[in-house]
């Protein structure tokens, strides 16, 4: 429950709803005016995280030299490997595969049926287990321009101006032509999508969309697709080879610099394997656990960005690294759940963030990093909610809910966050939701074409791995529609290439020695190694009595 | 986070370690010292790896959570169970009747619920557990695949059952059944996939993706915005 000084202000938000409520049953959505152009450029500069003076640095080695990015991706890329390449004989394969999968969110699972359906022999990897990722995570929607009133056009508008005009064309007009067969591939799967009675889609609106366009399976959509796909991946042993708990430390090349592997470590038995592929599909998710700027974050344990690192070392070029997304709505009360995703689809629903005087101070389904920096400009203001642990909030008034939809539709709809709040005594019904952004998505990556392939020939990337597809800022919805998209046209495209015949030369690490020579050259720490693997939560005054800590330097 | 917390005692497996209070069992499983692999997956209650058996203080139940949602008190034992052993049978959806014929075929120790509940107990999402186990043996897939559609697929419902169903296998099966071949269809989706084929939208999306960025700009801003 809140406690006393918090209910006080909680009052307020009350006495002010009844006139909200107002507005919202004349205006809808619109109870406050969306920004202009310059509004947003203004609220950016002054408030996002990305835009502060100290948020980036230059990276001084790789092909992307020179670029400035958020400074701990720098430190990952300014990295020594964790293994010598030379302790690996490379003559000994231990496995051989047509298509190597590195991550099994709903981009890896995608990639690999499409690949099995096209009749390659498909490894895939994970250094968790199968669905563990932020896919399984996500909770407000899948977008696909799919009804009457929409189109795809609309939803490229969307897309686009969402990113700033970052985006490349190529894959935006990828992203929203294959995204109403998409829901039908995901349908014929066997994924439930919240449904009119008639069988037509329950659409809602998300942050910077035009029409509603939002598919949803209550609050687990990113759990309804992800799962099914998992049952899906596991219903076909005889095609696909899967392996838990197995993380990729290094990419392998081949003599004419073709992707030709992977070395794989079990991260208990603590064995490496060397694998032979034809083409390899990176799906190895975001950057959420380096906890970008000491920001909490909604992210899954394993996101921590090691499909990056790998890529980058084998010479595929980043891109929009300099670039976070916040989303403004993560949990700071109760501090067990801080950083904790309240899904936009609350927003959606109508629920409005309030201040600390109840007052509204932003349309609320602007465009993510607007939204967050507004919520920041409040709580640097003086107008937010400080917790008893110091961090600072913004409401986010969840009783309107039912209130303009009616008495159940929160529970209804929003099953998740009804019974995460209840764990803690917290009725969403009747009391609002502390919020403040939370670190949530990396808009770049691994730059990609329209077939998922990087500037390494047979080197793929699907989902929050890959850049490009969203520029500088992604919608809500759009990620669960880019890691099916993408994850299928990698599959499929690794598949094609796979069949039209790939002799592969002699393997080769010789691209991490001379990395490690360009480490070298600039002096970094050697303890300083990537991938990362796990995030570490031991407090200090542990650790320093350990007599090793395992994710910390060299695997072997 | 500034105020000092007071320790609190916890035995992890077994053995005691003190921990500030307030901690759920993964952080305070981390507090102690642990790297953990196992066991620990989204952190917000979405994924199921963490699931968990515990008895607090004085209390002689054995109680099933999810590490990452439940809050350690005073006293408490607690003990991961990270993966559970469970027949998966395989099948390719395609091929299936979505009615209880099905179940006979690949999950006939469905048959076996003595509807004891304490499947529903042991659910950490308080899903109607039985009542969907209940559904399934009566053919009723649609109820089947509404009641159990908050499944994390953690494993403490099959891990209690005296009559040793797999309860989430069986849920994920009538969920996709429901969804494939008894859902009605989109006839907005059909209409959109349609117009895909002969390729309506190509011509104006080559405009937009064309255009230079100023007028794109200006296109963006002035769109029309149609949401309720």
């Amino acid at each position: 429950m809140y406690p006393k000084y918090m209910m006080k202000s909680i009052k307020i938000v009350e006495k002010t709803r009844p006139k909200r409520l107002e507005l919202a049953k004349k205006y809808g959505k619109k109870v406050f005016p969306g920004m202009s152009e310059k509004e947003r450029q203004e609220v950016l500069d002054n408030y996002h995280p990305d835009y502060q003076s100290d948020a980036l640095k230059e990276l001084r080695i790789g092909p992307n030299k020179g670029e400035k990015m958020v400074n701990e991706v720098v430190d990952i890329m300014e990295s020594y490997p964790r293994n010598k390449p030379e302790i690996f004989d490379l003559n000994k394969v231990d496995l051989e595969t047509d298509v190597l999968i590195i991550g099994a969110g709903s981009a890896g699972l995608s990639a690999a049926i499409e690949a099995s359906d096209g009749g390659a022999t498909v490894l895939l990897a994970t250094k968790l287990r199968l669905g563990d990722s932020n896919s399984m995570m996500a909770q407000g929607g899948i977008q696909a321009a799919d009804q009457t009133d929409d189109n795809p056009v609309l939803h490229y508008l969307d897309v686009i101006g969402g990113g700033h005009f970052d985006n490349k064309p190529g894959l935006v007009e990828a992203l929203v032509k294959d995204a109403a067969p998409s829901i039908k591939w995901l349908e014929e799967l066997g994924v439930m999508f919240d449904k009119n009675e008639d069988g037509s889609m329950m659409v809602k609106s998300g942050g910077g969309t035009c029409r509603n366009r939002m598919h949803s399976a209550r609050d687990y959509t990113g759990a309804a697709i992800c799962r099914v796909l998992r049952d899906e991946v596991t219903n076909r042993p005889d095609r696909i080879n899967y392996v838990e708990y197995t993380a990729a430390t290094e990419l392998i090349l081949d003599d004419k610099g073709h992707c030709a592997g992977a070395i794989l470590y079990h991260l208990e038995n603590k064995q490496y394997s060397i694998v032979k592929a034809k083409t390899v599909i990176m799906a190895t998710g975001g950057f959420g656990r380096l906890h970008i700027r000491g920001y909490e974050t909604s992210n899954h344990y394993g996101a921590t960005a090691d499909g990056l690192v790998m890529g980058y070392r084998a010479g595929a070029k980043l891109m929009y690294m300099d670039s976070v997304q916040y989303h403004p709505t993560g949990a700071v009360f109760p501090e067990q759940i801080v950083g904790f995703l309240c899904t936009e689809k609350i927003r959606g629903l109508g629920a409005q963030p309030v201040n600390k005087d109840g007052e509204l101070f932003v349309y609320p389904l602007e465009p993510r990093d607007i939204e967050a920096s507004a919520f920041i400009r409040e709580c640097n203001t003086g107008m937010g909610v400080e917790t008893p642990s110091g961090l600072k909030g913004i409401w986010l008034d969840t009783p309107l809910i039912d209130l303009i939809n009616g008495e159940g539709s929160l529970e209804k709809f929003l099953p998740a966050m009804l019974r995460q709040y209840k764990r803690f005594d917290i009725d969403v019904r009747k009391y609002p939701m502390l919020v403040f952004p939370t670190l949530h998505y990396q808009n770049g990556g691994l730059e990609i074409d329209v077939n998922s392939e990087t500037s390494i020939p047979g080197l793929y990337v699907a989902g929050e791995a890959s850049g490009g597809v969203h520029g500088r800022n992604r919608l809500m919805g759009n990620s669960q529609l880019d890691i099916i998209v993408f994850g299928r046209r990698a599959g499929i495209n690794a598949t094609a290439k796979v069949k039209k015949g790939i002799k592969l030369g002699k393997l080769s690490l010789d691209h991490v020695e001379k990395y490690i020579k360009e480490v070298d050259s600039i002096g970094v720490d050697k303890k300083q190694v990537s991938p990362v693997i796990l995030p570490d939560y031991i407090p200090d005054h542990v650790k320093a009595k350990q007599l090793s800590s395992e994710y910390q330097g060299n695997l072997l | 986070m500034s105020a000092k917390r007071e320790m609190i005692d916890v035995y992890i497996s077994g053995e005691l370690f003190q921990v500030p209070e307030g901690s759920t069992i993964i952080s305070s499983m981390e507090y102690a010292g642990f790297q953990l692999k196992r066991g620990v997956g989204c952190r917000e209650g979405y994924c199921g790896a963490c699931a968990t058996v515990y008895r607090e203080k004085g209390d002689y139940k054995l109680k099933g959570g999810l590490a990452c949602q439940t809050v350690v008190t005073d006293g408490m034992a607690v003990a991961m169970i990270p993966f559970v052993p469970a027949e998966k049978p395989t099948y390719d959806l395609n091929e299936l009747e979505a009615d209880v014929s099905t179940f006979t075929k690949l999950f006939p120790t469905v048959f076996r619920c003595v509807s004891c509940n304490t499947c529903t107990k042991a659910c950490p999402q308080e899903i109607q557990v039985m009542d969907y186990i209940q559904a399934i043996i009566r053919g009723d897939i649609e109820r089947a695949a509404n009641l159990s559609f908050d499944c994390i697929r953690c494993g403490l419902c099959a891990l209690r059952c005296p009559s040793e169903i797999v309860q989430y296998n069986n849920a994920i099966l009538a969920r996709r059944l429901y969804a494939k071949y008894l859902a009605k269809k989109s006839p907005e989706l059909d209409t959109r996939l349609k117009e895909l084929d002969e390729c309506k939208y190509d011509k104006e999306i080559e405009e937009v993706k064309n255009m230079p960025k100023d007028k794109l700009s200006e296109k963006y801003y002035s769109r029309e915005i149609k949401i309720s």
